[in-house]
């Protein structure tokens, strides 16, 4: 599904990721862990096509195709979605305006018949139990007065609603407590399937005592430098980061191999 | 990525969809402006003596004025004597009597700027008055009206068939001393709709006129004279459209509005002039007096107005609130593209006790644009109880334009209440990645911004025409996002 070869990704002319390679297929789910300023935010617009993540070197393959090739919008009709660490607010537009619009603009690419207003209300309906929320959120502006969990919930509703292949949840779980934690992590499990893949970025393990991914990487300076199975992140909530960061400077010194 | 740095070149390049010129001979005046031209264009239109004489009042008066330079806008001199004054279909000097006169290529005009005039086509629930340059050519639904006693026909046949009634009111809200561009079209206007609603009538329909200008070199100067008497209501909607030509072209129009005891008007507009190409040239000059008074007690004035064209915008729809629980409303929605400049607000004035007024403003500057709101909410000493709302939002797509606010207050009655309240944003490259990430097109996510931020106008505007400024309002900010 998602195939990258030594990725480079600067912001303006500051390099931020300096060789990642990672390689998602259908049906996986992938923790992404590391420390603050790692690039994990950076890993996760760059692959949603954001202006100034600028693509320097390296392959991005979404099923088969040249990610790099479309823009922001046509990435996201082909099913990948990016939950956003920090959620944007936009006065005015109401929030099922919004999620309106961006199913009828997947489904009409898709070929689908757009949704009229009814289908769309108890389809959204139906989502928004899984969330557990507040349905006059629906009818605010887009994120705008919203609590931090309300936004993180947001971000899940449109998850649901949308169904996309690939999803990025970029520390979707920060900010929450442990009631929301469990809605979000349950809904990630309702959304497994083998024809969808995850890519989950946090930083803490709490989120992964629900959901259980099959891989976890740890990214360091811009750089996956450890890959595991489920038990890499109890490893790494036990020790923290240091030893890895002291593994990775080793590897490097003894010939730059990841 | 060149697909949408393309599909933004095609874009731009999209033409001003109403730019079309209408081959018609003329029958005009030449260019300039003396007592000769005025009496000219009254003799045209066969007018009774005090017509002619509030004219040359007007223009006396005008010689002795110069051109306002307050507003926030910037223009090269106007040479008043290139203008030509008057210009008709030749052919049509006697009023055609029905449509079947009327010259077929401004049947065509009317229908290609999706304004069908011809009995079968005519858009239900609305009557159209259509102005072609200096004149009207056509007046729907006026047998059906005439039926409950209102009166809707071009000026210029009011002034022939009810001259009591436009001598009785002309000039009483906004008196040919009042400004440079007004007392200028007090002193050459040509044509423009009347509107006489008796007392107690509800008008059952919209009633409409469309401007068009056509010729070049032509100003406009239509008057439009609005009377509801008491416990009448009517809604009134106008729009404006304009070939595409390199020089500017002047629209100095008038608008009175009045509103008798318990009466309510509703005056609508969607102006969408040409505002010029993308670098600058071209486009009208709309200089514009509206004015309204509610001149019985419990009389509504409410102007809503979605200004996407012209290259300068310049006018103040404003209220006096005479009589005592009176309303005035503003409701106002002015884009500006490109090098589009607008200075637009609006007048309330409290009189009456307990006389009420809403200002709701919403600027959106997009490429080079410069907007502008200058409002006056001013309370006389007798106002009572007088209570005013205003909200001025103010909209930025990109860094190069502009948004600019001059609110004036001047409160004479301490127990008036005044609010005051004035915001501005961005749309933020992150909000449009945002939706883009969300799978909507730039262009449709601007829109949807644009719409959301105008939806409290846009609820103001009758149903048929609120769909319409939408769309005006996106292909309006084509080009915009980029
Ligand atoms: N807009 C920006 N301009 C310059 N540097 C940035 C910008 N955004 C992020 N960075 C830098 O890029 C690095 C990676 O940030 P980010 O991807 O947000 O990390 P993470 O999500 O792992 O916390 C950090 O050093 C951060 O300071
Ligand atoms: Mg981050």
């Amino acid at each position: 599904m998602l195939s990258i070869t030594d990725l480079h990704v600067a912001i303006g002319d500051k390099p931020i990721l300096t060789g990642i390679d990672l390689e998602v297929k259908a049906g996986e789910v992938h923790a992404i862990m590391g420390p603050n300023g790692s690039g994990k935010s950076t890993l996760a617009y760059a692959l949603a096509g954001h202006e100034h993540y600028k693509v320097t070197s390296g392959t991005t393959l979404y099923q088969g195709r040249d990610l790099t090739r479309l823009n922001p919008e046509e990435r996201a009709r082909e099913g990948l979605f990016l939950a956003f660490q920090y959620p944007i607010e936009i006065p005015g537009v109401s929030n099922i305006y919004l999620l309106k619009a961006a199913l009828n603009a997947i489904r009409k690419h898709r070929g689908q018949a757009e949704l009229d207003a009814m289908d769309f209300l108890s389809l959204v309906k139906e989502k928004m139990e899984w969330v557990s929320m507040e349905e006059d959120l629906l009818y605010r502006s887009v994120n705008e007065g919203f609590s931090g969990g309300e936004k993180k919930l947001n971000e899940v509703l449109q998850l649901t609603v949308l169904e996309p292949r690939l999803a990025i949840l970029d520390e979707t779980d920060s900010g929450l407590d442990i009631d929301a934690l469990k809605v979000v992590a349950e809904a990630v499990n309702r959304l497994r399937s083998p024809e969808r893949a995850f890519l989950i970025v946090t930083h803490y393990q709490r989120l992964l005592d629900y959901i259980i991914p099959d891989y976890v990487h740890v990214m360091i300076h811009g750089r996956i430098v450890k890959s595991g199975d489920s038990t890499l992140a109890l490893e790494l909530e036990k020790r923290g980061y240091a030893w890895i960061e002291q593994e990775a400077a080793r590897g490097a010194k003894a010939g730059g191999g990841t | 990525m060149s697909g949408p740095a393309e599909k933004i070149r095609r874009l731009i390049k999209k033409k001003y969809p109403a730019g079309f010129v209408t081959d018609i001979e003329v029958d005009a005046v030449p260019p300039g402006l003396d007592e000769d031209i005025i009496r000219l264009i009254s003799a045209k239109k066969n007018e009774p003596r005090f017509m002619l004489e509030w004219r040359l009042k007007a223009y006396r008066h005008w010689l002795t004025m110069h051109e306002p330079t307050w507003a926030q806008v910037q223009y090269d001199p106007i040479d008043y004597q290139d203008i030509v004054y008057y210009s008709a279909p030749a052919g049509q000097e006697a009023r055609p009597k029905s449509l079947a006169e009327v010259d077929p290529r401004l049947l065509k005009t009317y229908e290609k700027l999706g304004i069908p005039l011809r009995e079968q086509e005519l858009l239900a629930g609305v009557a159209v008055d259509a102005v072609f340059d200096s004149v009207s050519i056509a007046t729907t639904f006026k047998d059906k009206l005439s039926e409950l006693g209102i009166i809707f026909c071009p000026f210029s046949e009011a002034v022939q068939a009810h001259p009591e009634l436009v001598q009785k009111y002309l000039g009483t809200v906004v008196p040919y001393t009042d400004n440079f561009f007004a007392t200028l079209n007090s002193a050459v206007f040509s044509d423009g709709s009347f509107v006489y609603v008796p007392p107690g009538v509800r008008c059952p329909m919209e009633l409409s006129t469309y401007f068009r200008i056509n010729a070049a070199k032509t100003g406009q100067f239509e008057r439009t004279l609005i009377i509801a008497e008491e416990g009448a209501y009517v809604s009134y909607l106008e729009g404006c459209t304009a070939p595409m030509r390199d020089e500017n072209q002047l629209h100095a129009a008038v608008v009175e509005l009045i509103a008798l005891k318990d009466s309510e008007i509703k005056y609508s507009t969607v102006q969408n002039w040409y505002p010029g190409d993308e670098e600058g040239r071209g486009g009208i000059y709309n200089f514009v007096t509206k004015r309204g008074a509610c001149r019985g007690d419990h009389a509504k004035i409410s102007w809503t107005q979605v200004e996407t064209g012209s290259a300068i915008t310049w006018k103040y729809p404003s209220c006096i609130l005479e009589g005592d629980n009176s309303v005035g409303e503003f409701y106002s929605v002015a884009l500006t593209n490109n090098y589009q400049q607008a200075d637009t607000g609006t007048k309330m004035i409290h009189i009456g006790r307990n006389t009420r007024s809403t200002i709701l403003s919403k600027g959106i500057s997009a490429g080079h644009g410069q907007n502008s709101y200058r409002g006056l909410v001013k309370v006389l000493k007798g106002a009572m109880g007088a209570r005013n709302y205003t909200r001025c939002d103010s909209l930025l797509l990109g860094d190069k334009c502009g948004a600019h606010t001059f609110p004036h207050i001047d409160v004479h009655n301490p127990t008036a209440t005044v609010e005051h309240e004035a915001t501005t944003s961005k749309i933020g490259d992150e909000q449009l990645f945002y939706c883009r990430q969300r799978g909507l097109s730039a262009e449709d996510a601007v829109s949807m911004i644009v719409n959301g931020f105008c939806k409290q106008v846009f609820n103001e505007l009758p149903m048929e025409f609120a769909v319409e400024a939408q769309r005006l309002l996106s292909v309006s900010l084509e080009g915009a996002i980029g």
